[in-house]
């Protein structure tokens, strides 16, 4: 079981990294790496977000559309749900946690259904994860978006001082760091 | 409805403000899914039908939904449709369900529907909502396909599966896996650069033309993106 645990945890972090390899949350990734710390702290929204909404869609799916066969509802209900989940935890955090809201709260917004999110729930549902799974599956992933997005915003940082081609400055030049990232992270499919 | 308005839609989607080429979005499946020219159609095509689709009944709803909760009614209708579309593929074309898997329910969060939707389809009425969505569709479509060919023809050496490039070629095959992905787009973007500058060196307004969407694959049609669909989102973004 912990074994198993591992390795997903190592597949979905590092192997199958969920911005170079499957392309989900592309969006965020560009636009949100120009800086290293505002980096890590989209990096730690998502993974709270991430986790808490694979567990939330796997008790949904569970509990709510096997019991009653509606399964084939997923996508809709998923969308809602983390929509809806999204809205309640910023709303706890500025009432209970002002200073993690301070911390997170800018980036909650721009993640309310960012595609990694419903990616997740969707691929928990497919793989037929249980709940824990689901929930170290999500956690996991979302963590390889973290480190993938603060090395980039790492990179993006060095680079500004750089005699870029003109055509090539803003967001080609990140792209092409992108594709050598991906490069980078292709090594790592050795590991399992 | 006037004929020409009609074919002006579809000019328009397919040219003028073609979503890949000019405006950058949805670019998530872009990349995943163009290994191949026929998966690149596919994907056009699968999102397409849902587009038009959901256009259509969102431009005979925008008279009924409160415009406070526009976006989750928006989403709920986008939502069935990629459910239908994605029951029907599996049904009748399960080898393309295959090949495009987890990309086809992450339709719904492609932010070129619910940007049409916002910008246009929520505006306008019926017959000119459903000839957007599919001038949309078929640029998005064209844009993939295009993609798709390159890669398929670097990578693989072929186009639609049809052996193209002479024998001695040797094909490189990183570019139909992920990385390939990112510099093909990359390339894309550098000449869409190199267009903008041009432009704007001899004066015209290039502000349409952007790389990449700036932070959300989706709540970007709040955040400005739909600002960038010609003047007709302006006014959505006031509340």
């Amino acid at each position: 079981m912990i074994k198993d645990l591992l390795i997903i945890l190592i597949s979905s972090s590092l192997v199958n990294n969920v911005v170079l390899s499957q392309f989900l949350g592309l969006c965020p990734f560009l636009g949100v790496s120009k800086k290293t710390n505002t980096a890590a702290g989209m990096g730690v929204a998502v993974i709270f977000v991430i986790t808490l909404a694979s567990a939330v869609s796997g008790l949904v799916y569970k509990f709510i559309l096997e019991r009653f066969d509606v399964t084939y509802l997923q996508t809709i209900v998923f969308i809602l749900v983390i929509a809806a989940l999204v809205q309640f935890v910023e709303m706890f955090l500025k009432k209970f946690m002002p200073p993690l809201y301070q911390a997170l709260g800018v980036y909650l917004p721009l993640i309310t259904t960012n595609c990694a999110v419903l990616g997740i729930a969707l691929t928990n549902v497919q793989k037929k994860y249980g709940i824990l799974t689901g929930i170290v599956n999500g956690f996991a992933t979302a963590a390889g978006f973290t480190v993938a997005i603060v090395i980039l915003a790492g990179i993006r940082e060095k680079m500004e001082y750089n005699d870029i081609p003109e055509s090539f400055r803003g967001m080609p030049i990140v792209l092409v760091t992108a594709g050598l990232m991906a490069i980078a992270f292709c090594g790592f499919s050795g590991l399992l | 409805m006037d004929n020409s308005n009609s074919m002006e839609r579809l000019y328009n989607g397919l040219v003028k403000e073609n979503p890949t080429f000019v405006l950058m979005l949805g670019m998530c499946p872009t990349l995943a899914v163009t290994t191949s020219a026929m998966n690149g159609l596919g994907m056009g095509l699968t999102t397409m039908v849902v587009l038009a689709l959901s256009n259509m009944i969102i431009s005979l709803l925008r008279n009924i939904i409160p415009d406070k909760v526009r976006i989750p009614a928006f989403i709920v209708v986008i939502a069935s449709f990629v459910t239908m579309v994605e029951l029907l593929l599996e049904g009748f074309i399960p080898a393309l369900y295959d090949a495009l898997g987890l990309y086809i329910p992450l339709i719904v969060v492609n932010c070129i529907i619910l940007g049409r939707a916002e910008a246009y389809a929520s505006k306008n009425p019926v017959i000119p909502s459903l000839f957007d969505g599919i001038g949309m569709g078929l640029g998005f479509s064209f844009a993939l396909t295009c993609i798709g060919a390159v890669r398929e023809l670097i990578g693989a050496g072929e186009i639609f599966g049809l052996h193209i490039m002479p024998d001695s070629y040797v094909p490189c095959a990183i570019f139909i896996m992920a990385p390939g992905a990112f510099f093909v787009l990359a390339a894309l973007t550098a000449v869409q650069n190199k267009i903008r500058i041009n432009g704007e060196r001899k004066g015209k307004d290039m502000s349409k033309i952007q790389s990449g969407c700036s932070e959300d694959c989706m709540n970007c049609n709040e955040k400005g993106c739909s600002h960038r669909f010609y003047g007709e989102g302006k006014e959505s973004g006031q509340k």
